[in-house]
């Protein structure tokens, strides 16, 4: 048992390496992944940002650096799908199927590569953040507990991003995620307050995961987040923790039986 | 010397609800002895693909037994695949990386250490002659190269049966000579190859035995040889200079024919018994009819001929 389980994480950790071979090998696609939150980041707060006014006053940048390290962990689920649909299609996965190797490595390597891929991302993007002028105004150990928590959601997004990728086996399905995303990202306090927005709507941000683990990271962070009063408002490092765990526990087995069903 | 049976199937069902994934098998059999290579031949949808799933324990089959290299295909997957290889229907190398980067991804991920995966990888370049091109990303290969390194990588640990499904489909003839060579290469090392493929030239350069398969279910099997020998006579062929000359030899060679005479434009083929007889009494005839015909032959019947008779079914160019 102890030998298998050695074994799975050595599969494991060849399929995290396959994934750095790749960004070794053909720089241009993770890099793009990474830079693309700091075009966000940029578009939003030096286009848009003079016009956006925060009710606490402070500069717009404090807002919206926490809001887009939520967003990119979204974007993370594009690079995820891709990745499980190009391998199904090209055969790559039957071939790991039919190797005497442990087959929750295969899932298991994909996602350490893209924690590590999200990771990296949010390295690039505070030190942006940080250039134009965001700050994190608690501890550091506050501030590594915001990253986790982004980190969380990102692990949450994964499954779904396996679970899709596995399930829609073709390149225009994953083109109408890759659009359906954007809503998503907007309907959450990335870019701004919920309130601001008409009570109904703001509702439905506040509860989006992605608001929570924006909000969480702002408090934790020390900076402003003017959400209306409620009771997610209120919870959000809660309901940070809680809401991946709850998208995990519904995409993980879901993930783990259309991985089966491939042999049905 | 006793042989031993490395691939047996007994009556394995599997059966698509409304999919297009792919044909069903309807009782499919198959027996395979060790350092043979068997071509499975037959049309699009006749479950050839189907049938190396399931072997290669990729997919669950409905009811039957089959066992590889002596494990149960349903209760010893992880056996089954210690013990084979599999070379599917798309090219399943990784693109991005090189050649040689993949070859010991899969090294390790076939349990070798990272040394022993290396030299291996350099092994397999060098035996499908890829060493040139070792460190170059294999999306720069050409069809013929990057088929090679798929069979590469399903040699790492010199399996006792490897897969083959459709190794040259979608190949120029170039491509085609390459895969041929390195599948007769593996054969001469002693692995027993399972070949799928929709062209009757492939399996007849290739396979010792062919299983020809019809809705799933094996219809004829044997050497090519004894197939085409099953279908009986012989065939006199003609080619005729102008078409007048056919229709006259049509007349001549009417009581001659064991069988449906076939015309296909300048050329007729005629079934015979006695080949020998047949061939004088032909010339015979022609001398003294004074026709002149551009070419005259005595063949087996073709592989095509075998397959059309037994599958009804068009055959693939």
């Amino acid at each position: 048992m102890t030998a298998q389980l050695g074994w799975a994480l050595a599969d494991a950790w060849t399929i995290t390496r396959r994934t750095l071979l790749h960004w070794r090998m053909q720089p241009g696609p993770v890099i793009f992944g990474w830079f693309f939150p700091v075009l966000m980041l940029l578009m939003f707060g030096a286009l848009l940002g003079g016009a956006m006014e925060i009710p606490s006053g402070e500069s717009y940048y404090e807002l919206l650096v926490p809001g887009i390290f939520a967003l990119a962990m979204l974007f993370g689920l594009e690079a995820t799908m891709t990745a499980v649909t190009t391998d199904v299609a090209k055969g790559v996965t039957d071939r790991f199927r039919s190797l005497p190797m442990s087959s929750a490595a295969v899932v298991l390597g994909r996602c350490m590569a893209d924690l590590l891929d999200s990771a990296v991302g949010l390295v690039v993007l505070a030190g942006t953040g940080l250039a134009l002028g965001w700050r994190w105004h608690g501890s550091v150990l506050e501030a590594l507990a915001a990253f986790g928590l982004l980190l969380l959601l990102r692990f949450a997004l994964l499954w779904v991003g396996i679970y899709i990728g596995l399930a829609v086996k073709n390149a225009q399905s994953i083109l109408a995620v890759q659009v359906l995303v954007w809503p998503v990202g907007f309907l959450s306090s990335a870019f701004v307050a919920t309130s601001t927005m008409p009570d109904w709507l703001g509702t439905i941000a506040q509860w989006n995961p992605l608001s929570a683990a924006a909000t969480a990271a702002r408090s934790l962070f020390g900076n402003p987040d003017p959400s209306a009063a409620s009771w997610i408002g209120d919870h959000a490092v809660e309901a940070a923790i809680i809401g991946p765990l709850l998208l995990t526990a519904i995409f993980l087995p879901l993930s783990a039986a259309t991985f089966r069903k491939l042999s049905r | 010397m006793a042989t031993e049976r490395v691939i047996e199937a007994f009556e394995v069902r599997k059966n698509y609800v409304g999919g297009t994934e792919g044909a069903g098998l309807n009782g499919f059999d198959l027996q395979v002895n060790a350092g043979t290579v068997t071509g499975l031949l037959g049309p699009n949808g006749a479950g050839k693909t189907t049938a190396v799933r399931i072997l290669a324990t990729l997919l669950k089959m409905d009811s039957g037994e089959a066992r590889i290299a002596g494990y149960d295909v349903r209760k010893q997957g992880a056996e089954v695949r210690a013990s084979i290889g599999l070379v599917g229907q798309s090219v399943a190398v990784d693109e991005i990386l090189t050649g040689r980067q993949n070859l010991v991804m899969f090294g390790r991920l076939n349990h070798l250490g990272h040394a022993k995966a290396v030299r291996r990888a350099d092994d397999l370049l060098e035996r499908f002659s890829l060493t040139e091109s070792a460190d170059l990303a294999s999306s720069k290969y050409s069809g013929g190269m990057r088929r090679r390194l798929d069979l590469a990588a399903s040699l790492i640990v010199a399996p006792a049966v490897l897969f083959v499904d459709e190794p040259t489909t979608g190949l120029d003839p170039a491509g085609r000579a390459e895969v041929w060579s390195a599948v007769r290469e593996l054969v001469k090392g002693g692995t027993t190859v399972l070949l799928t493929t929709q062209y009757l030239d492939e399996a007849d350069q290739l396979a010792d035995r062919i299983s020809m398969l019809k809705a799933g279910k094996v219809v004829a099997e044997g050497t090519p040889d004894a197939l085409k020998a099953q279908l009986g006579a012989d065939w006199l062929d003609l080619v005729m200079t102008e078409q007048a000359d056919v229709q006259r030899l049509l007349q001549l060679v009417d009581r001659l024919a064991d069988g449906e005479v076939r015309v296909d434009n300048l050329r007729v083929s005629i079934p015979v018994k006695d080949r020998t007889r047949a061939l004088v009494e032909v010339a015979t005839l022609l001398q003294e009819a004074k026709i002149e015909p551009a070419d005259i032959t005595l063949r087996r019947p073709t592989l095509d001929e075998v397959f059309l008779q037994l599958t009804g079914a068009g055959v693939p160019a």
